[in-house]
């Protein structure tokens, strides 16, 4: 885990390390200040999102869903807002992820670890978990003594009453996911009067256990031992990253005001800022000692430059023993240099490449977006038989003809074919008299039309390439066609 | 997990020992100063391994399990896959029962009428088309020598929806069926009607009026012996007969071949194909729905009633 955690140096058995640490459980103290302000903020951000989403409402007319965000798993349809993806265009949701991906080495390249210090899930609802904790159990001290305490009845109830606030926020956390999969109002009725579809149950059920046990007892461990993020960021970081810094050339060698004063009078050597008061540990929600340097447990939240700046102020020192500051940035304070101008470390070639992909895809997404076909035909030709001699002379063959209309309303349409001069068509409910040179007909909203289609070419027919050309008859009109093959007894045009 | 230990092992003569690392005892075994340490099993393991014991003496308990000489043990709730099988047939059934009953209520000829109706009784017969007809017509109704082409227009029996019902209900040459299609082609050249020679002609004749051969001295004798013996069931020129299921002879579908070969052996010594008459194993909605699939292949014909 850390390098430096004293724990690994234990001695157990003669002079041999213990392999396993123990988790010390972490108690983080109250704090206020900028970071912690911004921290709220972001959280009331994240969680309105995500608890306001499912119930925001979207008109699409009569014939799809009005809920804004929707994820149709049983009718395979994603909806956001105006954007409406079928199946074949998962792609969309690809792109997304990939700038998703993109967009964290950006941020990290930029700002350091932003997203595990304030946006992240996990930092989010432990976050929450920690407050909880606090206004049941009170400040750090406080719960640092009831978890040393015996197990009394007063415990055991304070316990039982805290899991049961867990309990309830992770159930309104399992609660508000099924909400992104159907119609939210819906559902709601339906999960209350026992009617909704097991997986709804067994979905919340399960969501609930897992925010309850990450969020109430797994916690900085999350992170530090299952995430494979850290990791991978810790390989990204640069000299020019964003990290949370201690800046050891101005608090080393740390002593009290006391020690300061003593040194101060005795001649001895000055001591550094660092008054080793410990806030720094005593609010970091991962248990850290940040003085120890960079490492895997720090998720860059802020909240010890909070206490020490705290810290300082009352003593009447400058803030910022504790700092963001970029390891570049630590060399030069160190050697007494200025720091560099923000605008040239973020403008460096490796976030400019990661800022030209991201946004590369994103504009590639929107191009697709915006000129996408609404109305589609696919042509899959019969291979058994791959062609009919009919009687008279004429050949028919038979194709399987899909006409999609992703428009939330119905089309109308025709279907023609070209290639086969006299060539007619007609369709399977159809008798062979009717065939005419095309064929109209209305595909209904949001369906996919799928037709028993024959094309009848006249006797002495060659085989060869047939053009079948969708075209929508209303007003907004659209067209769509596709090339297939007319087979013969001489051949199948190839 | 202290073990006592076996001191006598043969190839060892070691004795466990405590491992000051990590608390452990060795096995005792020892192989060039590289011993085996008896660390005991994660807890967690052992705990999920006694679980699924119990979970599997249970399952015996409750399910078909102990394989027998007559079949496995039943298990107590009763459960069989077959069963299992049977409850969702059942409830497939009764899901399909509404539009069932609709099409049973309903005269072959009018499903065209109802387009919802005539849909589902297209795919419910390509289902039973799969299952009971592909064995002869093939997966594609394409049909082979002898079974004939199901996708064309050349019908030998009639090709709006009701003569196909009735086709599929009473079969053709269906022994055991009274209603069943029959028609018997003499065989010319076997029962001695005609001389060989005068087959020969008569097949330059069908060769002649299906655009395969010029008229010759022979498809001149060959005509008017058609006339005389074949006009009846097959028309003047070779049009074919519904009426008897005598096939249509001035066209390219041939349902035993238009070579000389196979007509010589047509007009000697006859043919006679069989259909089974499927009202005995079908029920009269799937019939229905096959009759809808038949004729959905393209080759259909407007029934005479709606015409």
């Amino acid at each position: 885990m850390i390098a430096t955690d004293p724990r690994l140096a234990e001695p157990t058995h003669g002079d041999t390390p213990q392999l396993y640490a123990k988790r010390v459980p972490v108690f983080p103290r109250k704090i206020d200040g900028p970071f912690r302000r911004f921290k709220w903020a972001v959280m009331v951000a994240c969680l309105a999102v995500y608890w306001v989403t499912p119930w925001l409402r979207w008109n699409r007319g009569a014939f799809a869903p009005d809920q804004a965000v929707l994820v149709d798993l049983a009718h395979r349809r994603f909806y956001m807002f105006a954007i409406e993806i079928w199946p074949h265009e998962f792609y969309f949701v690809a792109g997304l992820l990939i700038m998703a991906g993109i967009g964290l080495f950006l941020v990290t390249s930029v700002v350091g670890r932003a997203w595990c210090g304030y946006a992240c899930p996990q930092t989010v609802w432990t976050d929450l978990y920690q407050h909880i904790d606090r206004l049941i159990d009170g400040d750090r001290n406080a719960q640092l003594r009831l978890h040393n305490a015996p197990w009394t009845g007063s415990k055991l109830a304070r316990r039982l009453l805290k899991w049961s606030v867990w309990l309830v926020v992770a159930f309104m956390t399992g609660g508000a996911w099924i909400f992104y999969f159907a119609d939210a109002p819906t559902l709601q009725r339906q999960f209350w009067t026992g009617v909704a579809d097991p997986v709804a149950y067994i979905t919340v059920g399960l969501l609930t256990l897992t925010t309850f046990v990450l969020g109430g007892f797994m916690r900085e461990q999350v992170c530090i031992y299952m995430c494979p993020w850290p990791r991978i960021q810790s390989a990204m970081l640069d000299e020019k990253s964003l990290l949370v810094t201690y800046k050891h050339w101005r608090g080393e060698p740390r002593g009290s005001l006391k020690t300061a004063h003593r040194h101060l009078e005795t001649g001895l050597a000055a001591v550094g800022d660092c008054i080793d008061c410990h806030q720094c540990q005593a609010v970091c929600p991962t248990g850290i000692d940040i003085r120890d340097g960079a490492q895997i447990g720090c998720i860059t939240c802020g909240l010890c430059i909070d206490a020490c700046d705290k810290a300082m102020a009352q003593i009447g020192r400058p803030r910022g023993l504790i700092d963001y500051c970029t390891l570049e940035d630590s060399a030069r304070e160190a050697r007494g240099q200025a720091d560099t101008p923000v605008l040239k470390t973020i403008l460096r070639p490796r976030t400019l490449i990661y800022f030209g992909v991201w946004a590369a895809i994103g504009m590639g997404l929107l191009f697709m977006l915006g000129t996408r076909t609404r109305l589609t035909l696919s042509v899959a030709k019969d291979r058994n038989p791959d062609y009919v001699q009919l009687s008279g002379g004429a050949v028919r063959d038979g194709f399987t003809v899909k006409l999609r209309n992703m428009e939330d309303r119905p089309r109308r349409v025709t279907v023609a074919t070209a290639g086969i001069s006299g060539a007619r068509i007609f369709t399977d409910d159809m008798d062979d008299h009717a065939a005419r040179g095309a064929l109209a007909m209305v595909v209904p909203a949001d369906t996919t039309l799928r037709l028993r289609l024959y094309l009848l070419g006249p006797k002495g027919a060659k085989p060869g390439a047939v053009l079948f050309q969708l075209k929508a008859t209303d007003r907004e009109g659209g067209q769509d066609q596709v090339r297939s093959t007319f087979s013969t007894p001489e051949g199948n045009g190839q | 997990m202290v073990h006592d230990h076996d001191q006598a092992g043969p190839d060892t003569g070691k004795t466990s020992r405590l491992d000051e690392a990590t608390g452990t005892h060795t096995v005792g075994h020892e192989w060039d100063g590289i011993e085996e340490l008896d660390t005991p099993l994660p807890r967690w393991w052992l705990i999920l391994f006694y679980l699924c014991i119990v979970f599997a003496i249970v399952y015996v308990i409750l399910y078909p399990a102990l394989p027998g000489l007559r079949g496995a043990t039943p298990g107590v709730l009763g459960w069989t896959s077959r069963g299992a099988l049977a409850a969702d047939i059942k409830t497939a059934d009764a899901g399909h029962a509404a539009v069932r009953a609709a099409i049973a209520a309903m005269p072959v000829e009018d499903l065209v009428k109802n387009p919802v109706l005539q849909r589902a009784a297209i795919e419910g017969g390509r289902a039973a088309f799969k299952q009971n007809c592909v064995q002869c017509h093939g997966a594609g109704a394409a049909g082979s020598k002898g079974y004939p082409n199901l996708n064309d227009d050349d019908w030998l029996w009639g090709g709006d929806i009701g003569a196909i019902a009735q086709t599929l209900q009473h079969g053709i040459r269906y022994p055991g069926d009274d209603a069943t299609r029959i028609s018997q082609m003499p065989a010319f050249g076997h029962d001695g009607i005609l001389t060989p020679a005068q087959v020969q002609d008569v097949v330059s004749h069908v060769r002649v009026i299906s655009h395969q051969e010029a008229v010759s001295a022979a498809s001149q004798r060959g005509a008017a012996i058609f006339a005389q013996n074949c006009a009846v069931c097959h028309g003047a020129n070779g049009e074919g007969g519904r009426q008897v299921g005598a096939p249509r002879l001035n066209d390219a579908i041939w349902l035993y071949g238009g070579d000389r070969a196979a007509l010589t052996e047509t007009v000697t010594n006859a043919r006679a194909g069989v259909m089974p008459a499927w009202q005995q194993r079908l029920d009269p909605v799937t019939i229905k729905m096959l009759a809808a699939y038949v004729h959905s292949l393209g080759g259909g014909e407007t029934s005479p009633a709606a015409r």
